[in-house]
């Protein structure tokens, strides 16, 4: 009994943490600019196509992942240059819609680029499963994990430490006053695009040996990312990793005790419940509104 | 002063519908038309609510989905009769949306985007699972829609049931917007804490408003259902409400003909794309892109005061 | 004010006249053979591989003179698996393309969404959908390929019966195919001795399912495990079927019986047994069998084209593109009713699907020795007969 427990939470943990590196990328943009990146999801499909058809090209793993990293932050300098940044001033609706054009242009792209069929990569130390007290784990989980604990320290230190990145907090806090204290926040923007097309690509690259990938990845990894970012609090990266972990678990513990074809219903009631009672989310600023 | 220009409109949107049929050629165009004039029905009411009350709500496929299936199944289970089971439809919508309400309109931009999208999601997962009720994936059929012994048969036919809805839909939508609850809606979109600082219930015109546009959503579910041969649980998800907002905002946030612009638009726009085949979705994406990069208001607000400007 | 709206009024009515102006010249005299398929979407490793067969095989009858002396127009849209899609495509096939017959509808929800409108206007339909209910009772005008569903549990069942398995438990894709497979095997496991004493469902595109697993990993007597479903999730499930060191026997549904299943399931998919047409296996079967050369050839044209594996999936298209172009052959016309009677009439075509003998009654005309058990051994799929 405690076994098939600590598989649940073993799953949980797993496709929460998936969630979580969704639902990262969603909060930093937010932060910038408010807007929320429907084409989030694409970032993380780029992540992983890219170091696909790399590695089938033989290049190595490792230079592999880098240049995915970098192509899929150039989509994002290029999605916010050529399509966010022309109609900054339009309301956060527009912009919204934007990135929902832009998510089917990626994938339209995609598709002809690359192809529609599923791919892989290779786990990246091997497919032997650990076992713990009669549960099972895959080491991939554990870079998944492992990679989302990386990410949120080193978001920490760049928040805190880097002047790019006060940069950027400031701007989250107060547009107007930032750019009275010299902030660039046209820069902000960018940055924030490319930090976060940056996240997802890692978040796809790492997640690809667990779940395969395709052109059309990035939809339901979205969604998810999405909700794990808004049941956080939106533009708290802590927030979102909780958020994910809470989302997966729920749906691994619903599938294990409840009904599996419930199990995601299940997610998006614990979020409802959440956001009734705390409405932005567990860790989000309630903001007051300006008259 | 509103109110005659928008009467106007409303009797040059007639005449359009009414003269429109000499320029489609067979049915396949009049089945363009008439799933334009479904969604523009639809997009009517959202805009009411994202448009004029400012709330966003990314589930309005799941209220269309519950008005279709409601008929479906009272339909072919139970014998209702088509206006009846329609009728049932609206109402169930209609208190849950009311329910539902107050508890959602609290929560303000995203965190209400996230809220209603929870709840699209959960009505689409339902209608999939509970399928000895619903048909499960493969959808159901709601049969023919028959009146006092009238059955619709062809699509010229449903071309005017519909035409004729939309006029109704539009002239409710604008009856609302010129009332004064309209005008308190106008105001709850520029600023609710000042609207309230005046005296405005906002929070009673929200839930009204909100209730509106979902009752709207499942009486074009509810004959669209009758329209397909099959209705499937994708009526209901999450793409077909991003669909719906994605019309609103195209066409329009605030402007009844932006939301009927927007729904046609992007309803036939597809149908055109067919001749690039694989490249279909890229230029796709790109129009949308393009539009709401060049035209941040809008298709219709901002064509509108091009035109206005050149002509003054 | 008053200038704007009616100004607005006006876009919005040319908005809506776009639409009435363009319209296709007809033909004389060619072959309009129409299809919809779900090209993009979930369903496109069934829709993909359908429209390259399509094109490449219209082009070659055309570059050989056509059939019946006509050359052959194809017409395709990508519905991208959404039933409504599906019925616009095919009201404007058969409104405005006026196409002679159709071969399209790559899932059981696209080809539902179809058959009342070539009922109507009758007009041929020859369908690639998996679900009984396509053909079953018989419609006058619509025909389908691909093996049903029921005939795939079938095979498994008594496949498991031969082994002494009378108690399993399912675990199935909550999505069109995995449900209809899901509630065909209900409806015929006990024809088989067989009780379901587990019954788990995952959603499409899923990342994990070891919780369902272990569920039925957990339940008393469970002697095998049988999976339905299609695209990346059976290699997800048979992937933690191993990591939670399960041993029962694993079956599939003819779903998987793709080399991309083995590429992406890698060592995980190996031992797993599931239903396949002869064309996934073509290589093994032996000389003597009917289906041999057709199988090899079609193999060899396709991988040759698009350096791909061949999948069942793109058989489908090819067989109802051949039964199809046959019966015009032997109608010696295009008129629609006297092509519907030929394609009733084909008896003993050999295609990538097996042998089909149609029949008033009959609008697929399989049966299930054209089903052989596959399993996966070192990489391939190996005949088990």
């Amino acid at each position: 009994m405690l076994a098939s427990f600590l598989q649940f939470v073993f799953s949980g943990i797993t496709v929460g943490s998936i969630y979580a590196l969704c639902g990262l990328g969603f909060s930093i943009i937010f932060n910038a600019s408010h807007v929320i990146n429907f084409a989030q999801g694409e970032f993380i499909m780029i992540g992983g196509m890219a170091t696909v058809s790399l590695v089938a090209l033989g290049v190595p793993l490792p230079v592999a992942i880098l240049l995915a990293i970098l192509a899929t932050m150039l989509v994002g300098f290029a999605l916010e240059k050529f399509a966010v940044e022309p109609a900054r001033k339009a309301s956060v609706t527009t912009l919204i819609i934007i990135t929902i054009g832009a998510s089917i242009f990626l994938r339209g792209i995609a598709q002809e680029l690359w192809d529609k069929n599923f791919h892989k990569l290779p786990p990246f130390s091997g497919d032997q499963p650990f076992l713990i007290a009669g549960a099972s784990l895959m080491p991939q989980s554990l870079w998944v994990i492992g990679v989302t604990v990386v990410v949120i320290v080193g978001l920490g230190w760049f928040f805190n430490r880097t002047l790019e990145g006060k940069a950027m907090l400031a701007t989250s806090f107060n547009t107007l006053a930032a750019q009275l204290v010299g902030v660039n926040t046209k820069k902000v923007l960018l940055m924030s695009f490319g930090l976060s097309a940056m996240l997802g690509a890692i978040g796809g690259i790492v997640i690809t040996p667990i779940t395969f990938t395709n052109y059309e990845t990035g939809i339901m990894l979205g969604l998810k990312g999405f909700s794990a970012a808004v049941l956080g609090g939106l533009g708290n990266g802590m927030g979102a990793v909780v958020g994910g972990l809470i989302v997966g678990i729920a749906e691994a513990m619903a599938a294990g005790y409840f009904s599996s074809a419930y199990k995601d219903a299940v997610a998006f009631i614990i979020i409802l419940f959440v956001l009734f009672f705390m409405p932005s989310g567990l860790f989000g600023k309630s903001g007051t509104e300006r008259v | 002063m509103f109110r005659n220009e928008r009467m106007i409109g409303l009797a040059v949107l007639a005449v359009i519908i009414a003269i429109l049929p000499q320029f489609l050629p067979n049915n396949y165009y009049y089945d363009v038309a008439i799933q334009a004039g479904f969604n523009a029905i639809v997009c009517v009411g959202l805009n009411l609510l994202i448009g004029y009350a400012g709330q966003i709500s990314l589930g309005h496929a799941g209220f269309f989905g519950l008005g279709a299936y409601a008929s479906a199944i009272l339909c072919t289970r139970y014998g209702w009769p088509p206006i009846l089971a329609l009728l049932a439809g609206a109402l169930v919508v209609g208190v849950l949306a009311f329910v539902l309400a107050r508890p959602i309109l609290k929560l303000k931009g995203h965190y209400l985007a996230m809220a209603t999208l929870g709840i699209g999601i959960i009505i689409s997962i339902v209608l999939n699972t509970e399928a000895q009720i619903t048909g499960g994936p493969d959808g159901i059929s709601a049969g023919p829609f028959s009146i006092g012994g009238y059955t619709i048969k062809t699509e010229q036919t449903w071309y005017w049931v519909v035409g004729g809805t939309l006029l109704v839909a539009i002239w409710l939508a604008n009856n609302l917007v010129d009332s004064p609850v309209g005008r308190a809606l106008r105001a709850v979109n520029g600023s609710e804490v000042g609207a309230e600082v005046v005296g405005v219930d906002t929070a009673r015109y929200k839930v009204l408003v909100f209730v509106v546009s979902a009752v709207f959503a499942s009486v074009a579910g509810s004959l669209f259902a009758h329209y397909l041969p099959q209705i499937t649980p994708a009526k209901a998800d999450f793409f077909k409400s991003i669909e719906f907002v994605t019309m609103v905002v195209f066409g329009g946030m605030a402007s009844t003909f932006g939301s009927l612009v927007g729904a046609v638009f992007l309803s036939a726009l597809p149908q055109v794309l067919t001749v690039f085949e694989d490249y279909e979705a890229m230029i796709l994406g790109a129009i949308m892109m393009g539009t709401m990069i060049f035209m941040p208001r809008g298709l219709v607000p901002t064509l509108g005061s091009l035109l206005v400007r050149r002509r003054g | 004010m008053r200038g704007k709206t009616l100004l607005t009024a006006l876009a919005a009515g040319a908005a809506l006249g776009v639409f009435g102006l363009a319209g296709p010249a007809p033909a004389a005299e060619t072959i309009k053979l129409g299809s919809y398929l779900s090209v993009t979407g979930p369903a496109s490793f069934l829709g993909a591989p359908e429209k390259k067969v399509l094109e490449h095989y219209v082009e070659q009858f055309n570059k050989a003179g056509g059939v019946a002396g006509r050359k052959i127009e194809l017409i395709i849209y990508d519905d991208g698996g959404a039933p409504d899609k599906a019925t616009s495509f095919a009201k404007r096939l058969i409104e405005n393309d006026k196409v002679d017959l159709i071969v399209g509808g790559s899932t059981t929800a696209t080809t539902m969404a179809a058959v009342p409108l070539v009922e109507a206007a009758g007009v041929p339909f020859l369908n690639l959908a998996g679900a009984v209910i396509a053909v079953e009772p018989a419609k006058k005008w619509v025909f389908k390929t691909p093996h049903t569903d029921r005939m795939a549990a079938e095979k498994v069942f008594a496949d498991m019966k031969k082994r002494g398995i009378t108690r399993i438990a399912m675990i199935s894709e909550n999505a069109g195919f995995g449900k209809s497979g899901h509630d065909q095997s209900l409806l015929v496991m006990a024809n088989y001795g067989i009780q379901l004493v587990a019954d788990e469902t995952y959603a499409p595109r899923d990342p994990d399912v070891t919780a369902q697993l272990t569920k039925i990993k957990n339940t008393a007597g469970v002697q095998a495990v049988f999976n339905w479903s299609f695209g990346q999730s059976p290699a997800i499930v048979a992937k933690n079927y191993r990591q939670l060191g399960i041993t029962l026997p694993l079956y599939m549904s003819h779903g998987v019986s793709s080399k991309e299943f083995i590429t992406l399931a890698g060592a995980a998919a190996e031992g797993i047994r599931l239903p396949a047409a002869g064309i996934v296996v073509a290589d093994q079967l032996p000389a003597t069998d009917i289906q041999k050369n057709v199988a090899m050839d079609f193999k060899k044209t396709y991988e040759g084209k698009y350096k791909e594996e061949v999948s069942s999936f793109g058989g489908h298209a090819y067989d109802a593109l051949m039964i199809a172009l046959a019966a015009i052959q032997r109608a010696n016309s295009i008129d629609k009713g006297k092509v519907r009677d030929e394609i009733e009439k084909t008896k003993g075509y050999v295609g990538t699907g097996g042998t089909v003998n149609m029949s008033p009654t009959d609008h697929m005309g399989l049966d299930l020795t054209s089903f052989h058990m596959v399993d996966v051994k070192n990489g391939n799929f190996v005949l088990n007969n």
